[in-house]
């Protein structure tokens, strides 16, 4: 929901703790489990969507008055194609090796829900340099909590962390912990402990990422309120 | 080349698409609560990805490729997907409404389904035919469905477990989740 009262920092903050994308609104799990395999992969992954995030929403907050009401999902689409297009040539030419690791995960940018949600939520509602805070602190909180569960995977499933050998662990990885399996377990338990470090109690259902991240969501005001 | 019959158990089985590829993570934690919404859900998405494939192959290779333009995939596959998506809800509508009564709330959350357009992109990336292309969407399909149906089992019982305060709801999930695809480790190597 768009507070405009709030200072525009608030903007920024927001989405770094309180609103953090991944950990506290279970949005943009898919790329989350998929890609961070090791720290880096994540470091990279955060900073792609961070870009496309911050892309899209200047974009369609600088168009929110011209897109029509009744085609802005196909318009919103469209322009955040666009950038993961344009993310997925910078990469290819300037990181091959970051643009091979990501593979198929950098083209599904595209359907991550937190850019959608974003561009739903906030961008189509509010200005632009609101919008550009709004992407690049979801954008931060995204990337944290990739780079958190990247650093967990590596460290206790390869022994390494950002490509340096840990002792003692690097002889004897629990190799389960960089298996699509261990993907799960690691996010599980960062789930809980964040929801015991916030006292807040944890969310009982995911329903596909949320009202934020469904297309539908302003067809259904059901669920509207016992989200909030 | 891979024969009909290996693509179609790997992309079920060894490579499925919800617990070794992580595509589809939000429909699968979502709408695996019941079994009839998760098969319900299974059938709808295996019927999109076929769909979008019959689709996005020809558009890839009649239209994209001969012009020198294949960088426009991702928008030109996202759109055909969220259009398919509409024109499938409104058809089915108007046609068969017992069966969109059925499947028709599962239809809009598959636009932004990655499972959906991971199917499609990956079937360019393996320069499959148009053949084994419908053959791997059929078993992406497929297997997202099995991993929800069997899912689904899993949390009906994960309901009547004693959980740790803090884990309850997602994070036990999650642990479930990553118990189930521990299984779905045992078919690796099933196939080389």
């Amino acid at each position: 929901m768009p507070e405009n009262k709030k200072p525009l920092i608030s903007e920024l903050t927001k989405g770094i703790i309180k609103e953090n994308p991944t950990l506290v609104m279970l949005l943009g799990m898919c790329p989350t489990l998929a890609v961070t395999t090791q720290a880096m992969n994540g470091l990279g992954m955060g900073l792609a969507t961070t870009f496309v995030l911050l892309g899209s929403n200047i974009v369609i907050s600088a168009l929110r008055k011209v897109i029509p009401d009744k085609v802005r999902i196909p318009a919103f689409i469209v322009i955040i194609a666009s950038f993961v297009t344009l993310i997925g040539f910078l990469l290819e030419g300037f990181v091959p090796s970051l643009y091979d690791s990501l593979g198929i995960y950098l083209t599904l940018i595209t359907v991550n829900c937190i850019i959608f949600g974003r561009a739903e939520m906030f961008a189509s509602k509010n200005n632009v340099v609101a919008s550009a805070l709004d992407a690049i602190g979801m954008g931060i909180g995204f990337t944290i909590a990739l780079f958190i569960m990247g650093s967990i995977r590596e460290i206790i499933g390869a022994g390494q962390w950002l490509g340096m050998d840990i002792p003692v662990i690097h002889s004897n990885p629990m190799l389960l912990f960089i298996m699509p399996a261990g993907g799960f377990f690691t996010l599980g338990c960062i789930i809980a402990a964040v929801n015991k470090l916030t006292n807040k109690k944890p969310p009982l259902e995911i329903e596909c990422g949320g009202c934020e991240g469904c297309p539908m969501a302003d067809k259904c005001s059901s669920k509207e309120e016992d989200k909030k | 080349m891979k024969t009909l019959g290996v693509i179609l158990l790997s992309a079920m089985l060894t490579d499925n698409f919800v617990l070794s590829k992580f595509m589809g993570i939000c429909p699968f934690l979502g709408v695996s609560k019941k079994l009839d919404s998760a098969s319900g859900m299974g059938i709808a998405v295996t019927f999109v990805m076929l769909c979008a494939t019959c689709v996005t192959y020809p558009i890839h290779h009649g239209i994209l490729v001969p012009n020198g333009l294949e960088y426009f995939d991702t928008v030109v596959f996202i759109l055909v997907i969220a259009l398919f998506v509409q024109l499938v809800e409104t058809a089915m509508k108007k046609t068969i409404p017992s069966l969109y009564k059925s499947l028709g709330v599962y239809l809009p959350l598959i636009t932004t389904n990655c499972a959906v357009l991971g199917v499609t992109v990956l079937n360019i990336d393996n320069n499959y035919t148009f053949v084994q292309s419908l053959v791997n969407a059929l078993g992406g399909g497929l297997g997202f469905m099995l991993a929800l149906v069997i899912f689904s089992g899993v949390r009906r019982k994960l309901q009547y477990a004693d959980i740790p305060e803090t884990f309850k709801g997602v994070p036990a999930t999650l642990v479930a989740a990553s118990i189930v695809s521990v299984s779905f480790m045992g078919f690796s190597g099933l196939f080389n």
